[in-house]
């Protein structure tokens, strides 16, 4: 009995006590808030960079002036590239946060939204990059040889297929960044982790509030593991 | 527009296309080495030759999806390798069939019909699609109009591929080895499409080596070998009174 006993005391002392709860649930918010906006970022970041990059790796003939803004876009993106995927997501948060930020009072999740985004776009423009060259070089010229230009065989042929071939990719993203975000607390954004240690900090117990976050990361986890392989199975019957 | 702008042409007498000297290099390698022809109105040009004697690099530089590297493409008076030139419009006229079909996954057979009229030609899609039904009804797929391309077999995508490039109401169909790809038993179903084409007097130039088929169909065959045409006639000269003696074994091979 003393084991229910002390679990009983503990379960109380860091969850129920001056409402304790709230800062799992509020940070479990603020992770989930963050997570999705920065994905969306990094979606339409990571579109934009795939596009730019493929473009000037296909595009046939065009004016010089095009030819040249192409060519400075993709050496901007090559850098953008190279720098995030270089240095570490956390070293990304602190610099955009104290140093780009430094001047500004600014919500803190605004910054978290924006760094993680960031960080992002580049593995998605990685991702949605090799979906585009996977698809067959003779849907790009069907789509030419019936006179749409190079922009609109991107929106209505070669975008709708890739976006189809890398959803997965993207789902599997969603997932890396949700656990990445933990880093958050370095700028002292209350997320999800940052919740428990702040209650770890208050009750000097870790294990109860470590504990309920590591399990609620994994469920979120699970839940879109599950639903992502539904989706892909969803994809792949309809091609059928 | 004045891209569009037509130089005195005359679609009775001058030729609807005209090739001038084309050349075409790849890195090194003479692909094409100055090929001339002219294309009317109603021909049936058959492109025919061994493999790797650039074929497919000529019909594709007819609408540039190759970039020739010298010479010009006359298309109804306008030289579309020129600068400036919109090249969009000019292939809005110009229909292409490939040999691995390449229609549009994730479209089902009407919406891969119907897209480029209503987003190139402004066509409502009531419009396009009683067309495309028509097309679709004429090569005997009118029940697999909402089908995908993968629930179709080889010869039904390349009919598709057919009817979708007509929907443009081209003014000639280039076609690459149309029925390469195909099994034996669904080539003449493809074929059978083509043949209907010809008579209804479209303008046609096809690589192929269906020789049977341009003897056939053809107003005219080419023989093109090393990047260059090496002769040309109707399909009796060309068969039964071949002159070079490239041409001569070649058809003993492939006869
Ligand atoms: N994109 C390319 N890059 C480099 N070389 C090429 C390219 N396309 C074609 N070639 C070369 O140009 C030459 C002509 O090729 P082409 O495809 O026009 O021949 P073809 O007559 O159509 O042959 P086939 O009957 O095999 O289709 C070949 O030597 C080929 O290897
Ligand atoms: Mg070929």
């Amino acid at each position: 009995m003393e084991f229910a006993d002390k679990f009983q005391k503990d379960f109380y002392l860091n969850f129920i006590k001056d409402d304790r709860w709230r800062y799992i649930v509020n940070g479990l918010g603020v992770t989930l808030k963050v997570t999705l906006f920065a994905v969306l970022i990094g979606i339409v970041l990571g579109f934009v960079v795939a596009i730019i990059r493929s473009t000037h790796d296909k595009a046939g003939s065009m004016s010089k002036f095009l030819r040249g803004t192409l060519n400075v876009l993709n050496f901007l993106c090559n850098v953008y590239l190279t720098v995030i995927r270089g240095t570490p997501v956390l070293v990304q948060l602190l610099i955009i946060y104290f140093v780009i930020f430094a001047s500004v009072r600014i919500d803190k999740s605004f910054v978290a939204i924006i760094a993680f985004g960031i960080n992002s776009g580049a593995y998605v423009a990685e991702i949605v990059r090799g979906g585009i060259m996977s698809i067959d070089q003779g849907q790009f010229e069907a789509g030419r040889s019936l006179g749409f230009s190079f922009t609109k065989t991107m929106m209505l042929i070669i975008l709708p297929q890739t976006f189809k071939n890398v959803l997965p990719a993207l789902g599997n993203e969603f997932i890396v960044l949700l656990k990445e975000t933990s880093v958050a607390g370095y700028i002292a954004l209350e997320d999800l982790t940052k919740g428990g240690d702040i209650i770890r900090s208050r009750t000097y117990s870790a294990l109860f509030p470590l504990l309920a976050v590591a399990i609620i990361y994994l469920a979120i986890v699970i839940l879109l593991s599950q639903l992502l392989k539904l989706l892909e199975r969803r994809l792949r019957s309809s091609e059928k | 527009m004045k891209n569009n702008a037509k130089i005195a042409f005359d679609p009775e007498k001058d030729p609807l296309i005209s090739v001038k000297d084309l050349k075409k290099k790849f890195k090194g390698l003479h692909a094409l080495n100055g090929v001339s022809l002219d294309i009317y109105k109603g021909d049936v040009v058959f492109v025919v030759g061994p493999s790797g004697s650039g074929k497919s690099t000529f019909l594709r530089c007819l609408n540039r999806l190759e970039e020739p590297s010298g010479g010009e493409v006359y298309f109804e008076g306008v030289e579309i390798t020129g600068k400036d030139v919109n090249i969009n419009l000019h292939r809005q006229k110009m229909g292409m069939v490939f040999q691995q079909f390449n229609l549009f996954p994730h479209m089902t057979v009407l919406q891969n019909m119907i897209i480029a009229p209503m987003q190139l030609q402004k066509i409502s899609r009531a419009d396009a699609t009683e067309m495309a039904m028509q097309l679709l009804d004429r090569v005997g797929l009118k029940d697999r109009a909402d089908a995908y391309p993968n629930q179709l077999s080889g010869g039904q995508k390349q009919r598709i591929a057919i009817v979708r490039a007509l929907c443009m109401k081209p003014d000639v169909m280039l076609f690459d080895e149309p029925t390469s790809a195909l099994d034996p038993e669904m080539v003449g179903e493809v074929l059978q499409v083509m043949r209907g084409l010809a008579e209804e007097k479209m303008t046609m130039v096809v690589v192929t080596h269906e020789m049977a088929f341009a003897k056939e169909v053809a107003s005219k065959v080419v023989f093109m070998a090393d990047g260059v045409i090496l002769e040309s006639g109707t399909p009796d000269e060309f068969f039964n009174h071949p002159k070079t003696e490239r041409l001569q074994s070649f058809l003993e091979k492939v006869l």
